[in-house]
């Protein structure tokens, strides 16, 4: 199962960044901890990211040949592929506050000081 | 009849006594089917032993082999099959190093296919860091006989939240496993994923969850693990597994290092419970189990030569026992190097292999030193049939030199070994290991039946019939090198001390080294003592002048002898001449009186006739006058 999500912003924000947002979400079938991982990322993203950004939804039980490339072990696992550094996030992603850290997102309830020093 | 006697009474029933079979009646061609459906009867019996046996370890835990030299023996037979064996140690002590080779090995001897999952390395730095012990890595992944992958984890780049599992690590593995169809499966530091995950209850129930995974497929696995302080495991993952767990030590004492491995625990089964030291070298690993003990070696009565025919004429004129082991110790410089090129010469000259073992002097040294006293060894080499190899004591730990020589034993299968000499061995380490590893390496010997010839230096001022490493009571034939110092020269002197289950010679022998090669001196039975060298011509020659002396004293006595006895018989003779010429004259005279007598007695009568008268009473008044006058 490949979804890709992509939700454009409008252009001329001025706090608008150059990147999109490429997101991996490694999944092993239709597992709670999986359906709740994309539920929570869908979430999130709607919520708190501003730029446009692209989620791709890989089941490792269809392609376990996959998990190779980006070294999965853990399950679910959302992997930000763009903006580089790679990232790496596990987990159902229920902590809105992690995942932001994780993400390296700077939401709007997440005031600047407190995302850095978290 | 007294048996069927017997039975009867113990109230078995054999019914009438049977007819004796007659054995002129059964012909050539039926004594042949009897025989042949014999031995076919007695097949059958043998083979259904044999099912016998083998079921039987099939009910118990079935083996996976390793392929590992000695480690199939200790541990009875390999790793448990579709089970998980831990293996332990610290850094540097060749777990990755046993996980590969049970992998290459599987495949290329057991033909079962196998899976690695690295943690730490990457492929290519694998294939690269064993493709010095002959494994290709990647000719064996080219041929989906062995699949090769790598998990990283890299705890900077991983962020948790909430709930998760591993569920990526069984799908990789369960991929690997599917496209080579592994029957083996090593997992390499499964303790990274200790450092890459902090949630430890979730990480727990993962590994548990695992090797419950892994022990379901059946799949023979090896995960290795970094020794815990205190712990046999940092992360204690032998909690999780049960079934066996080995542990590799490197260890350096004195400045040298000695690995070793140690079966902790094995379930189900015996196993040596020792530490075995291994050896890591260009084929692989190599565990020997060199701590038997047993005392039940068969012997040989076969005796073979010493190389020296003087010195076999002194056991018996047929030299050592077949397989026993011989001493040769002696003080510096007392020849102890030329008696074992001459017993390695002896070996080969009959067609035997011979493994020479050198601590002290190069292959090319010993080679010209023996050439120098005839022996010429090259041509042995040349023909494969003299293996000379020389290292340093220093070079390796006890057990590493025992694993040496058993590996070189192994390969080159000698008749006969010699080590020279074994006292440099001290130097490296203690007597007490120097004595426990030759006490092993001799048994391994003797159960092997190799001829083994050692030496060992006497250091001056110690007591000669001793040994540093004490082993004397080890050795079966022990002779001893001396040198003889007297007037101004050093000599060599040769002797047996003893020689178990013979009747040797109890001379002390002189004995030279010429470039012909060591021939030892007609004993000098002198006076209570022992003369060498030039005393000993000097000894002789005295001896030989004083027995020329003797030899003149009892000519010229013998000469006076007789000179005597003629005086004496001469003297005889003359005494009998003299007497017989006074026996003829007092012969005569008597004759004369005689003469006389008769005259008289002829008168008397003619004078009676002549006057009648009687003639008897005038006889007695003769006599009467006669007796008066005497």
């Amino acid at each position: 199962m490949k979804e890709k999500k992509t939700r454009g912003k409008t252009a001329g924000g001025s706090h608008v960044a150059k990147d999109v947002f490429e997101l991996r979400l490694y999944v092993a079938g239709q597992t709670p901890k999986s359906l709740a991982a994309l539920a929570n990322l869908k979430r999130i993203c709607d919520e708190h990211l501003k730029q446009e950004y692209r989620i791709e939804v890989i089941d490792l039980v269809k392609h376990p040949q996959l998990a190779q490339g980006d070294q999965i072990l853990a399950i679910p696992t959302l992997v930000r592929r763009v903006p580089v550094p790679l990232r790496k996030i596990i987990g159902d992603l229920s902590n809105t506050e992690r995942v932001l850290v994780g993400l390296d997102i700077r939401g709007p309830s997440a005031p600047v000081a407190k995302a850095e020093s978290a | 009849m007294l048996s069927s006697e017997v039975r009867s009474k113990e109230g078995f029933d054999y019914g009438a006594p049977r007819q004796p079979k007659v054995v002129q009646a059964i012909t050539r061609p039926e004594l042949d089917k009897i025989s042949q459906s014999l031995a076919k009867h007695m097949k059958r019996i043998r083979n259904t032993h044999g099912q016998a046996k083998s079921s039987v370890s099939l009910r118990g835990l079935e083996k996976a082999p390793t392929g590992i030299g000695g480690l199939d023996e200790i541990s009875g037979g390999g790793l448990p099959r579709g089970r998980t064996t831990i293996v332990c140690g610290g850094a540097g002590c060749g777990k990755t190093m046993l996980g590969l080779e049970f992998l290459v090995r599987g495949v290329e001897e057991f033909g079962e296919p196998g899976v690695l999952l690295a943690f730490e390395e990457t492929p290519e730095e694998m294939t690269r860091n064993v493709a010095s012990l002959g494994f290709d890595l990647k000719a064996l992944s080219d041929k989906k006989k062995l699949f090769l992958d790598y998990l990283p984890v890299e705890p900077s780049e991983i962020h948790e939240t909430g709930d998760y599992d591993l569920e990526g690590l069984f799908i990789r593995l369960q991929h690997a496993v599917d496209s080579v169809g592994a029957k083996r499966v090593v997992l390499d530091t499964l303790e990274a994923l200790f450092s890459g995950f902090s949630n430890m209850a979730i990480l727990r129930a993962e590994v548990r969850r695992l090797f419950r995974w892994l022990k379901d497929r059946g799949l023979t696995t090896v995960v290795t693990a970094e020794r815990g302080d205190g712990t046999l495991t940092r992360h204690g993952l032998e909690e999780y597994v049960s079934d066996c767990v080995i542990l590799l030590d490197h260890r350096i004492q004195e400045q040298i290092s000695t690995r070793r491995l140690r079966i902790v625990k094995y379930r189900g089964t015996r196993h040596g419970a020792d530490e075995y030291p291994f050896l890591i070298d260009d084929s692989g690993l190599s565990v020997l189990p060199v701590t038997s003990a047993t005392l039940n070696h068969k012997i040989s009565r076969e005796r073979v030569s010493t190389g020296i025919s003087d010195l076999d004429t002194m056991m018996q004129g047929k030299g050592y026992y077949r397989g026993s082991s011989i001493l040769v110790s002696g003080t510096a410089g007392s020849g102890k190097t030329t008696l074992s090129c001459h017993f390695a010469d002896a070996t080969c000259r009959r067609g035997g292999r011979c493994l020479y073992i050198g601590f002290e002097e190069s292959t090319d040294q010993v080679f010209r030193n023996a050439a120098s006293v005839g022996i010429d060894l090259n041509r042995y080499v040349k023909k494969g049939l003299l293996f000379h190899r020389a290292w340093r004591p220093s070079q390796y730990g006890m057990e590493m030199h025992l694993l040496h020589i058993h590996k070189l034993i192994d390969t080159l299968k000698p008749e006969s070994i010699v080590i020279d000499p074994v006292s440099n061995l001290i130097g490296s380490s203690t007597q007490r290991d120097v004595r426990s590893m030759l006490m092993r390496l001799i048994d391994f010997l003797k159960e092997k039946g190799i001829t083994a010839l050692l030496t060992t230096l006497t250091r001056g001022g110690n007591h000669l019939e001793a040994t540093e490493e004490q082993i004397s009571s080890l050795i079966d034939t022990w002779i001893l090198l001396r040198d003889v110092e007297q007037s101004g020269e050093r000599n060599r002197c040769l002797y047996i001390l003893k020689s178990r289950g013979m009747a040797h010679s109890n001379q002390l022998r002189e004995f030279v080294i010429r470039s012909e090669g060591i021939s030892l001196l007609t004993p000098y039975i002198g006076s209570g003592r022992v003369f060498t060298g030039s005393a000993r011509l000097a000894q002789e020659a005295k001896d030989s002048s004083e027995a020329l002396l003797r030899k003149q004293t009892i000519e010229r006595k013998r000469g006076e002898l007789q000179a005597k006895r003629r005086e004496l018989e001469a003297r005889i003779e003359n005494l009998r001449v003299e007497y017989a010429a006074e026996e003829k004259q007092m012969e005569m005279l008597i004759h004369q009186a005689q003469n006389v007598e008769h005259r008289l007695e002829l008168d008397t009568q003619e004078m009676a006739g002549s006057r009648q008268a009687g003639l008897s009473g005038d006889r007695q008044n003769r006599k009467h006058v006669n007796g008066a006058q005497a």
